[in-house]
């Protein structure tokens, strides 16, 4: 059963379409994303998801309930965790947690046990007492997760959950992410971060202006729309790129303000290639297809810019 | 009970459970945000408490007796303070309507709340009560003064306690609303201008007779006119049916305020 079922989800402000008719299913201890660049409609969804903005057309199910009339019910049973830390100012981090399981309605033993097993599952024991103010960035995004756990909810909506986080604070959260789906926590989350979706996601779908480009598993979709491996071509500032002497070393070419893609298969034989052919960029980089190409692919346009 | 009042509690009595769990939590908020910065509130309490001392007692001194409200003759400080009360209510309930404004403005807290199974009307409700205790402390504290200073003169007056509750009630309805539209700090300024000349012309230190006719009327549909005199009924006595008239009054602009309020959160925030 599909505990998220959207259909031709839409959301309007003004004459502005932010989210255009999207179908989505997302089932039971899934880890589901949304991949998409700035102003996609990933947070539109998601907060259509978590009940706090009403459809402008469409209709959506959560948990078997109608977004558009149980949505106390529903919120009952989710955890939150938005684009932007929303956490109280003018509480301490054990008191933030023990607050909003209080607007959960849960009962004061409960919520006391959870937080301090919460927070030492983020590692934010220690500074229990603190301020929320005096946390850093990385700290703050580590205790709303923890508050969105509070309430044991089914679903856990992660609107961009390691953005501005340090590589190694990201790596935490991503574990962490990791250990909650393997509890049997559904997972749905957004990023324009490639390698988090590649890392956390079953299954996703690429957002690009309001609409679906692509549906998949993070494999499928770089099979489906990218090759291999490709061959990234630096060349000097300066220098006038000719993709003449490039024609047919690849299944596809990508020429991006500061760089040329080669889309092989076969990353190794196309640089000896180039080298026959004389071509001398100022470096040459072989990796693996990522999620980045499947958009650049299906959109013209890079994710981070 | 008509019909559709039947209906209207049938579909309110079984969700109030979970209402008041939600609106205990938002109240609760409130009292732990407050641990911190307990000094502020005391600033609405000496207040009114400092115009008593010093036009009650001190100017009073020199004033002759006035006529109460049922036209006997009563000393200044005792006409004076039951006006002052009234307005201790007013202040607690108002003074809130910043930390409301901040709340929904800059500390995303009800953006928080309505992640949770916290609806709109519950957080309407919350603040306004929380408003409220804010009111009713204050009132307690000058109620007590009175009683010290033996200006308490009718034993209607046990009821002067929830008149000021419901005065609270009115006011910390009210100005939660009005704080909803406020876009800027600046706009605060707008409720001081309708606070001070409120508090300054609202029959609070001279009697309604002064003014002209027209004026009379417009001094009358004041709302701390209407608590300054539901006051004064019950504490300088005799009380008429008039007092229910002014407790209706506040009843009703607590109920306009509270569903404002909840009207303008769900506008606002759940976009
Ligand atoms: N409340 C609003 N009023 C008007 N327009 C809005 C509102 N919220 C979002 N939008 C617009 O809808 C579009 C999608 O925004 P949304 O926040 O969903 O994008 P996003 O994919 O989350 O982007 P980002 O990666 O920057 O977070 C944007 O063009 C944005 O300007
Ligand atoms: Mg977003």
């Amino acid at each position: 059963m599909a505990l998220i079922e959207a259909k031709r989800l839409t959301k309007r402000f003004g004459d502005f379409t932010a989210v255009d008719g999207i179908d989505v299913e997302v089932s039971q201890g899934e880890a589901f994303g949304f991949l998409g660049p700035n102003g996609a409609g990933k947070s539109s969804t998601m907060r259509m998801i978590g009940c706090v903005s009403p459809l402008s057309e469409g209709t959506l199910r959560i948990l078997d309930m109608d977004a558009a009339s149980d949505g106390p019910a529903i919120r009952a049973r989710l955890g939150v965790v938005p684009q932007e830390d929303t956490l109280d100012m003018e509480l301490t981090v054990r008191d933030n947690m023990w607050i909003y399981g209080r607007y959960f309605g849960i009962p004061r033993s409960a919520v006391k046990e959870r937080s301090e097993r919460l927070l030492d599952f983020v590692q934010l024991t220690d500074r229990a007492d603190s301020r929320v103010e005096a946390l850093s960035g990385g700290m703050k995004r580590r205790l709303t997760i923890a508050r969105s756990l509070i309430s044991e909810p089914e679903i856990l909506l992660l609107d961009e959950p390691t953005t501005g986080l340090d590589p190694q604070a990201r790596h935490v959260v991503w574990e962490r992410l990791f250990r909650l789906k393997q509890q049997g926590v559904t997972l749905v989350l957004t990023t324009h971060y490639m390698d988090e979706a590649e890392q956390l996601c079953d299954r996703l779908v690429v957002m690009d202006r309001g609409r679906i480009a692509a549906e998949g598993s993070p494999r499928a979709l770089i099979e489906a729309h990218s090759t291999r491996e490709v061959v990234e071509l630096r060349f000097a500032v300066d220098e006038k790129v000719d993709l003449g002497p490039l024609q047919g070393l690849a299944e596809r070419t990508e020429q991006l303000p500061d760089r040329v893609l080669l889309y092989v298969r076969d990353g190794d034989s196309a640089v000896a290639e180039l080298s026959r052919r004389g071509i001398a960029p100022q470096s040459v980089l072989v990796r693996r297809s990522t999620l980045e190409d499947v958009f650049l692919h299906l959109t013209g346009r890079t994710l981070v810019d | 009970m008509t019909v559709g009042q039947h209906v209207l509690v049938a579909r309110i009595l079984p969700r109030l459970p979970g209402a008041r769990g939600s609106v205990g939590a938002v109240v609760t908020r409130d009292l732990m945000a407050a641990r911190r910065n307990w000094i502020v509130p005391l600033s609405g309490f000496f207040e009114p408490l400092l115009y008593l001392l010093s036009l009650g007692i001190g100017l009073g001194s020199l004033i002759g007796k006035i006529p109460g409200p049922g036209g006997h003759l009563v000393g200044y400080r005792e006409f004076v303070a039951p006006a002052l009360l009234a307005s201790s209510a007013m202040n607690g309930g108002i003074f809130e309507s910043a930390n409301v404004f901040f709340k929904m403005k800059f500390g995303k807290i009800y953006d928080t709340m309505l992640a949770t199974p916290i609806e709109p009307i519950h957080i309407a409700l919350g603040e306004i009560l929380y408003a409220l205790m804010r009111g009713v402390t204050y009132s307690v504290g000058f109620l007590g003064v009175m009683l010290a200073l033996g200006l308490i003169e009718s034993p209607w007056a046990l009821l002067a306690l929830p008149a000021a509750v419901l005065i609270g009630f009115g006011f910390g309805a009210c100005g939660t609303a009005a704080a909803t539209y406020f876009r800027t700090w600046q706009d605060m300024e707008w409720m001081t201008l309708a606070v001070l000349p409120m508090f300054l012309f609202s029959t609070t230190f001279y009697p309604l007779s002064t003014y002209d006719g027209w004026l009379q009327g417009v001094v009358r549909v004041t709302p701390l006119y209407q608590g300054v005199a539901l006051l004064r009924e019950l504490i300088l006595g005799p009380v008429g049916l008039s007092a229910v008239g002014h407790a209706a009054y506040f009843v009703a602009m607590g109920a306009v305020g509270l569903a404002l309020t909840g009207r303008r959160i769900k506008h606002l925030l759940l976009t």
